[in-house]
């Protein structure tokens, strides 16, 4: 019993919080891949920023990590439609690859951008230790991990009805589906491509405020996670907002499952290379089953 | 003058000129059809008047608006609507949702219009929350001439519409066709199905090598002998 508690509280929980976080990114990777049918790589660098953004707000306003999350949200999702106004749109009618690599050049802007706004060190939303939450039978579950996972399913309710009641929402998984006939059937499809960085940029600054609070916020907190990002997309079926959300909560609790020392006394796979557990299943994924789990494109 | 317009339209794909002049009419109250062998630019013509193909030469117009080379969802706006061949629905959303994406630039109408349109085709009201991609030939082709009635639109184009359905399907689309005519809303047919077309429109156009071979009305046309040999299946 106190073996199978020690399992859930310090790594099954934690690989939950993480899913999430992955989840919030890998959805607004899928949906820009869905509409605009270009993998970002600058995601990553979207998560830092907003991450960012909410530190300004606890460090001179005093305000709590949580309380900043909706205006970085908010200062995402524009950075997200400027973003694609500047660099992306040009682009629109050219092949995809010129605007992949264009997108590893905001990339490096953004991340340049936010070393000279916020300097290069290691910050802390708060200091201090908070104690783990008692529940029953020696289950314990941190206080951050019950808000992170709290908040993602909200935001993924949230997102659930954009996508199957609202109208905007609606034209996305039509211009998903086919952007020709979007067009012929007279959407207008500049405006579905806004919406999608609107809610792209705000889910990844939820994913960078996340993991700032999970862990440490450093500039380039958002790119090291881009590599599980990219797993998670490609296992749910990139372009399928949610499998997304089951790949990135799959590869999250694998990869902290896998730190548990299910053989002999050692973890199974050593921390450090936590982030090999997502490469791994990416590329057996890309090999056996490229459309992924909920058959999406084959990026 | 006539509701739709076009005059010398010369263009094509990738430099490739595949019209080299073609006048098409249609007016408000006509069932128009395109007919022609494989590779006479029916299609392509169809698409010109609705902004997919980029035209080099002359022009197009909608109720004496010039529209030459407009975007296609301004000129869903301006009252066109296009049923493409294939890939004419949205395979994964239901069939409501398909019609309520043909009503996006017209929403406060989407409810009187849809129960137009299921009045026009029941079988879509028994499928509506189905997907799409799960329907017969038949029905897509329904749903497809659904999402572009939505818009309520004057003018309706319609690519090969009967293209691979059976027979009796092929009847009942014809059939829809003319009813949706009698409510005033211009047709304009590119048909493969040559003779079963004239049967229901009024005038028609022969396309050959990109040009305007033979105009007249629907009878006409059936009537002439050098057309029935080439065009009509003898």
């Amino acid at each position: 019993m106190e073996a199978l508690a020690d399992f859930v509280n310090l790594y099954f929980l934690p690989g939950v919080a993480v899913g999430c976080i992955y989840a919030l990114g890998a959805v607004g990777i899928s949906l820009i891949f869905a509409i605009l049918r270009f993998a970002h790589f600058a995601h990553g660098d979207v998560m830092t920023f907003g991450a960012y953004v909410a530190y300004s707000l606890v460090a001179s306003l005093g305000w709590s990590v949580y309380l900043a999350l909706p205006i970085a949200i908010i200062a995402a999702a524009f950075l997200g439609v400027a973003v694609d106004r500047l660099a992306y749109k040009p682009f629109r009618k050219s092949p995809g690859i010129i605007v992949v690599i264009a997108s590893f050049g905001v990339m490096l802007v953004v991340r340049s951008l936010i070393q000279l706004i916020w300097g290069v060190d290691v910050l802390n939303y708060e200091t201090g230790i908070r104690k783990p939450i008692e529940l029953f039978g020696g289950f314990r579950i941190a206080q951050k991990h019950i808000i992170i996972i709290l908040v993602s399913v909200i935001i993924a309710a949230g997102l659930h009805w954009f996508l199957s009641r609202s109208r905007m929402g609606k034209a996305m998984r039509a211009m998903s589906d086919d952007a020709d006939l979007a067009r012929i059937s007279g959407i207008d499809t500049e405006r579905v491509v806004r919406w999608t960085w609107l809610i792209g940029g705000g889910l990844a600054a939820a994913a960078g405020v996340f993991a700032g609070i999970n862990s440490k916020l450093h500039p380039s907190v958002g790119w090291d996670l881009l590599l599980p990002l990219f797993a998670a997309a490609i296992l749910g079926g990139i372009g399928k907002p949610y499998g997304a959300i089951v790949g990135g909560l799959a590869i999250g609790i694998a990869q902290e499952v896998a730190t548990y020392p299910w053989i002999a006394d050692m973890p199974l796979v050593p921390p450090a290379y936590k982030n090999a557990v997502a490469f791994f299943v990416m590329v057996c994924m890309l090999i056996w089953r490229p459309t992924g789990l909920f058959r999406g494109r084959v990026l | 003058m006539a509701l739709l317009e076009a005059k010398g339209m010369v263009g094509g794909y990738g430099g490739m000129d595949i019209l080299n002049g073609v006048d098409l009419a249609v007016d408000a109250h006509e069932v128009v059809v395109i007919i022609g062998a494989n590779g006479a630019g029916k299609s392509t013509a169809m698409k010109a008047l609705f902004g997919l193909v980029a035209l080099r030469a002359g022009q197009v117009s909608l109720g004496g608006k010039d529209i030459t080379n407009a975007a296609p969802n301004d000129l869903v706006a301006l009252g066109m609507g296009f049923v493409p061949q294939e890939r004419n629905v949205f395979r994964t959303m239901t069939v409501r949702e398909n019609l309520e994406m043909g009503a996006f630039l017209k929403p406060a109408a989407q409810t009187r219009v849809m129960e137009q349109v299921f009045g026009l085709f029941p079988v879509l009201k028994e499928k509506a929350d189905q997907p799409a991609g799960e329907l017969s030939g038949g029905q897509r082709q329904m749903v497809a001439v659904g999402r572009a009635l939505m818009t309520e639109p004057k003018l309706l184009m319609l690519d090969e519409p009967t293209a691979g359905l059976s027979p009796l399907m092929m009847e009942q689309i014809f059939e829809r066709i003319v009813a949706i005519n009698k409510e005033g809303i211009g047709i304009l047919l590119v048909e493969q199905n040559a003779r079963q077309a004239l049967a229901v429109a009024h005038r028609g156009y022969v396309l050959a090598t990109g040009r305007n071979r033979f105009t007249g009305t629907a009878e006409a046309l059936l009537g002439n002998p050098e057309i029935g040999q080439s065009f009509l299946g003898g």
